[in-house]
Formats: C-alpha cells, structure tokens, sequence
C-alpha cells in the first residue's frame, strides 16, 4: 500500500516533464538545469530514478529540502508531533460529541431533538472547514478574545484548530452511530434485555451501544484520513506548524523532497493507526479474536 | 431505575405528529435545496446581468466598506467592497459560476468514468479487476487534498486542472459502487439468459447490467457534486485552485483572511455562499436518495 502511495508521488511529481523547470528558478540557463539534473540524477531513465527512490525512501533518506538544505523527512517528523496532536484532539472532540448525540438521536427517533441533530449533521457536513475556521477566529478571539489565533504551544491554542478539524467527522460519525443504533435497537436481543425490565441506561449502553461501535470503530479508522487531510488546511488558517502546512508551503516553494516526504509520512501514519484500529476490534468484540 | 424504564419506551414507537414533522422537514429540505440549485444556476447563466457590478472593477477610494445595513456602508454596494473596492455581492455571483462549473464538470468526468472501470471490472474480473482495484486501494490510502494540492502543485493552478484532480479523486466510489452491483447481479439468471442467446458482452454490459446499478450511482453523484465544490473551495483557498482575480469562493475567503480584524464581511459572505450551496445540494441528496433507495441509508 505505502509502496503503491510512493509510486503515486513519485510519478506525479514527474507529471510536468521536466522537474528542473519546477524546482530551479525561471532564470536558470540551460546549463544549469544539465548540472542541476546530474547531481539529483535526473538525467537517468524513470524505473532507475524510482529504484534509486524507493531504496533510499525506505532508509528514511527523501534527499534534502532545496530551501532548508536539511533532510526532507527530518523536517517533516519533526511537525509529526504537532499534526498528530491536532489530529487526536479532533478525534476526541468529534467522538465525546458525536456518540452521545447519535445514541440519543437513535433512542428518541423522529422526535425534534433527533431531526435537530440530523439537520445539525447535515449543517457540519457542509461548512467549508476553512470557513468554519474564521469565523471561529471572528468570534471567539477577534470578538471575545477568548482563544489565541494562531500558533501552537497552550492548551487554549488547541482548541480552536481542534473544533474546527472535528467538526465534519462529528457530523459523519453522529449519522453513522444513529443509523447503526437504529439498527441494533430493533434486535431480538435488545427487545429481550428491555422486557426483563433492565434500566435503559443498561440496555442503550451496555447492550446496543457496544454492538454499535464495530462499525463506528471501522469509520473512525477511515476518519483519521479525512482528519490527517483536513489539517493540512485547518493548519493553514491557524498557521498550526504541522506537516500540512509544511506540505502546502512546500508546494510553493517547490521543495519536493518535502512534498514527497510529508505524503509519503502521512500516507504511513494513516496505514499504522488502521492497522491500531483492527487491533481495537479484538478488544471490542472478541468474537473477531477467536476467528483470526 | 423502574421509573426510567417506562420513562423510555421502545424507540421504534412512532409518534404521528413528529413523523409528519420530519416528512415536512424532509421535504422542505428537498424544496430548499432546489430553490438554492436554481437559484446559483441563474447567477451563474446570467452573472453579468444580475450582478450590479463588474467583478473586477476596483475602485481603491470604496475599498473595505461594510455592507449596506451598517454605518458607514452604501446601498451601492449590499454585501460591502473587498480590499481593492470590489463589489462583494458582484464577486459572489459570479463565483457561482466556477463552483457549479468545476463541480457538474468533475462530477460528469469522474461517474462515466468510474462507472465504466466498475462495470468491466465486475464483469470481466481478471487482470484488469486487480489493477484498478489495487489503483482504488492505493488512492484511498493517502488523504485525497494532499494528492490534490500535489498535483495543483505541478500543473500549476487553473480552473481546467482543478477539474482534472477533482475527476482524478473521484472516479474510485463510483467503480466500487459499480463493480458490488455487477457482482452481485453477474450471476442472476437474466444476465445468464441474455448471454445464453447470444447477446454480445457489451450488450449485457449496457442494456441488462447498467440500468441496475444507475440508482445508487446518482445518489451519490448528487452528494458528489457537494463535495467537489466542497473541495474546489478549499483548492482555491489554499492559492492552489481558480486564480485571482477570476472571483472564486474559496479565493476570496483566502484574500479576505488577511483583513480578518477589520472587514469580517470579507470572510464571512463568500463561506456562506459556499456553505448554502453545499447544503442544498446535500439536501437534494437526502431526499434522492430517500426517493430512489430508502436502503441506501449510510451513504
């Protein structure tokens, strides 16, 4: 899979023909881009450049960053902290809202407070993260001067970037833990536990919410790609130095080694926290353990 | 803990005047969600007759005013003028253009094209079936706006290109969509009479397998729309999508952010143009979907 990712990059980045165009300045001579492109051995046919790719990729060595002169993946790993931090409070934040929302809006089905929370759902889906963003940095620091705009290091520097970056999975994750209590809620089983006269707190969660979460932990799992590429613009707006922005301003730069690098990181953190998240099944359904 | 349990009966108990409540809330949202698609459709045909302005007309002596309703704002311009004292309601109209363009066109690029990957891939299976599978697996392995910037990185923005990466992202949900259903539908016994008459492969292929799995496809194309404009939004926001001064949503959300403490219309307006257009679009897809497939329920 990473493998594959990495063959993604590497030939997207040769798109445009020639990189030398990309990387040196428009006012390169021509001798220039020839020297230029031995050093880097672009002068060699594409299977070999990617050979040579993959084995040093593999080593950790992405080349170095053509405007910082230092390793390409050194950079990146040293903003992994920052973007998984960011990541992980969106998580937290989208999860502490969206179950509880979606229980509740599953038990009390087709009542206002279920169509509110849908219709909030369907509003979360559809804010623009950027936008959602702003106007929180209107609000609650340029208003109310509650939060700081930017930057990272406080707790209180987190929040905003982490509601912001939370709040489309909420929306999904509230849909999805509805539609599978709904489903569970109709169950022979559950119908048992409500007729030997279990407390509801009992029944909703003990019986039916833990049956609910396998596929809620599937999502969640997929959620993280959705969170690890929407920071790359919650961290633009916060100027949150993580290794999106690292990536969009490498972009501009035309710093590829640290193009490739961020994606290829990110393309391996996202495969590890589902390989993490297969492991979670086991502890929630120990069904699954005894079959694999 | 006895008082709570009849305080809570079975859920599945429906109460008629929620139920109807939801079926009005439903439709109401189908009947925004047209009005809000009809309504960027005409801004978009008829930008240049609606908006009040050119939306390029800079006028530096106008620059940030507020909107009309508050002090120090003229009726010339309602929404208020941007940093170079463009029109900002001018300038949202003619957005529209590019979001319903680069979302219909992507949309329209990426379902043929993924529905025909799905459908060969179905029911050929084979060789062809593994790479593009595999093609599928690799894509979704990485978060879609990295590989979207990347590659806006390299071609250079334009409006052409961002609907090339946005078709580029989409195609995989229409190809799994698709090749489920072919599975599913390969071994049914009017597929397997049609091939035993002699029907030729991309007869069955068009005539007997397609129209059985459209349903699906364009439920999820309709939410694609959104999420295409949703994404060319961003694109543009980041520097990377519709280049000034061609006026763009995502665009003029990014040029106002510098001027966050001073001119909050800048900002505010363009986002909630983006945010209304997604969501009637999102309802229209409810209520699709609610129409075509009612099992469709997670999508």
């Amino acid at each position: 899979m990473v493998f594959g990712v990495s063959l993604v990059v590497f030939f997207v980045i040769r798109l445009s023909g020639d990189p030398t165009y990309l990387m040196l300045p428009p006012n390169a001579t021509d001798e220039d881009r020839v020297r230029f492109a031995r050093e880097l051995g672009l002068d060699r046919p594409l299977p070999v450049q990617y050979g040579v790719f993959i084995r040093r990729a593999v080593a950790g060595d992405f080349g170095r960053s053509l405007r910082y002169n230092q390793p390409a993946l050194g950079l990146v790993l040293e903003r992994l902290p920052a973007t998984l931090e960011l990541a992980a409070a969106a998580l937290v934040v989208s999860l502490v809202v969206a179950i509880p929302a979606g229980v509740v809006s599953a038990v009390r089905r087709n009542t206002s407070v279920d169509n509110l929370t849908m219709l909030g759902a369907l509003f979360g889906q559809s804010m623009p993260v950027f936008w959602l963003g702003i106007l929180l940095i209107l609000v609650f620091s340029v208003r109310l001067d509650l939060f700081p705009t930017s930057g990272r290091g406080t707790f209180a520097h987190l929040v905003l970037p982490a509601v912001t970056l939370g709040l489309y999975s909420t929306a999904r994750v509230t849909r999805l833990v509805r539609a599978g209590m709904l489903e569970v809620l109709g169950q022979d089983y559950v119908r048992t536990a409500w007729a030997k006269g279990l407390a509801a707190r009992v029944v909703i969660y003990k019986h039916a919410l833990r049956n609910t979460l396998i596929p809620v932990v599937t999502i969640v799992g997929l959620e993280l790609g959705t969170l690890l590429g929407g920071a790359v613009i919650t961290e633009t707006v916060f100027a949150w130095p993580g290794i999106g922005r690292l990536a969009v301003t490498a972009i501009f730069q035309r710093d590829y080694p640290v193009v490739q690098a961020a994606v290829c990181t990110t393309a391996v953190v996202f495969v590890l926290s589902n390989l993490f998240v297969d492991a979670v099944y086991g502890w929630l359904d120990p069904r699954i353990r005894i079959t694999t | 803990m006895a008082v709570q349990t009849v305080a809570m009966p079975v859920p599945v108990a429906r109460r008629p005047r929620a139920r109807s409540l939801r079926s009005l809330l439903r439709n109401r949202g189908a009947l925004i969600g047209m009005v809000v698609l009809l309504a960027n459709v005409i801004a978009a045909v008829f930008a240049t007759s609606i908006a009040p302005m050119d939306p390029l007309d800079q006028d530096i002596a106008q620059r940030l005013l507020p909107p009309a309703w508050l002090d120090g704002g003229s009726t010339e311009h309602l929404l208020g003028t941007d940093q170079l004292g463009r029109d900002i309601l001018s300038r949202i109209i003619h957005g529209s253009r590019i979001s319903l363009l680069i979302g219909f066109l992507s949309v329209a690029i990426s379902l043929p094209l993924g529905v025909a990957i799905g459908l060969v891939s179905g029911y050929a299976g084979g060789r062809f079936d593994d790479a593009m599978m595999r093609l599928a697996d690799v894509q979704l392995a990485f978060p879609f706006i990295l590989l979207a910037i990347t590659i806006a990185g390299v071609l250079g923005p334009s409006p052409r290109n961002v609907i090339v990466i946005l078709a580029i992202g989409g195609w995989v949900v229409y190809a799994r969509i698709t090749r489920g259903q072919v599975l599913a539908l390969r071994e049914k016994e009017f597929i397997e009479a049609a091939r035993s008459l002699g029907a030729p492969h991309m007869g069955i292929m068009l005539r007997h397998i397609l129209p059985n799995v459209l349903t699906p496809v364009i439920v999820v194309g309709t939410f694609a729309v959104a999420q295409m404009i949703l994404l060319e939004s961003s694109l543009s926001f980041l520097g990377l999508g519709v280049q000034p001064p061609t006026p763009s949503w995502g665009g003029m959300l990014n040029d106002g952010r510098g001027y966050i403490t001073l001119a909050w219309w800048l900002t505010t307006f363009p986002g909630a143009a983006i945010m209304v257009t997604v969501l009637g679009l999102n309802f229209l897809g409810d209520w699709l979907r609610d129409l075509l497939d009612p099992r469709l329920q997670n999508l």
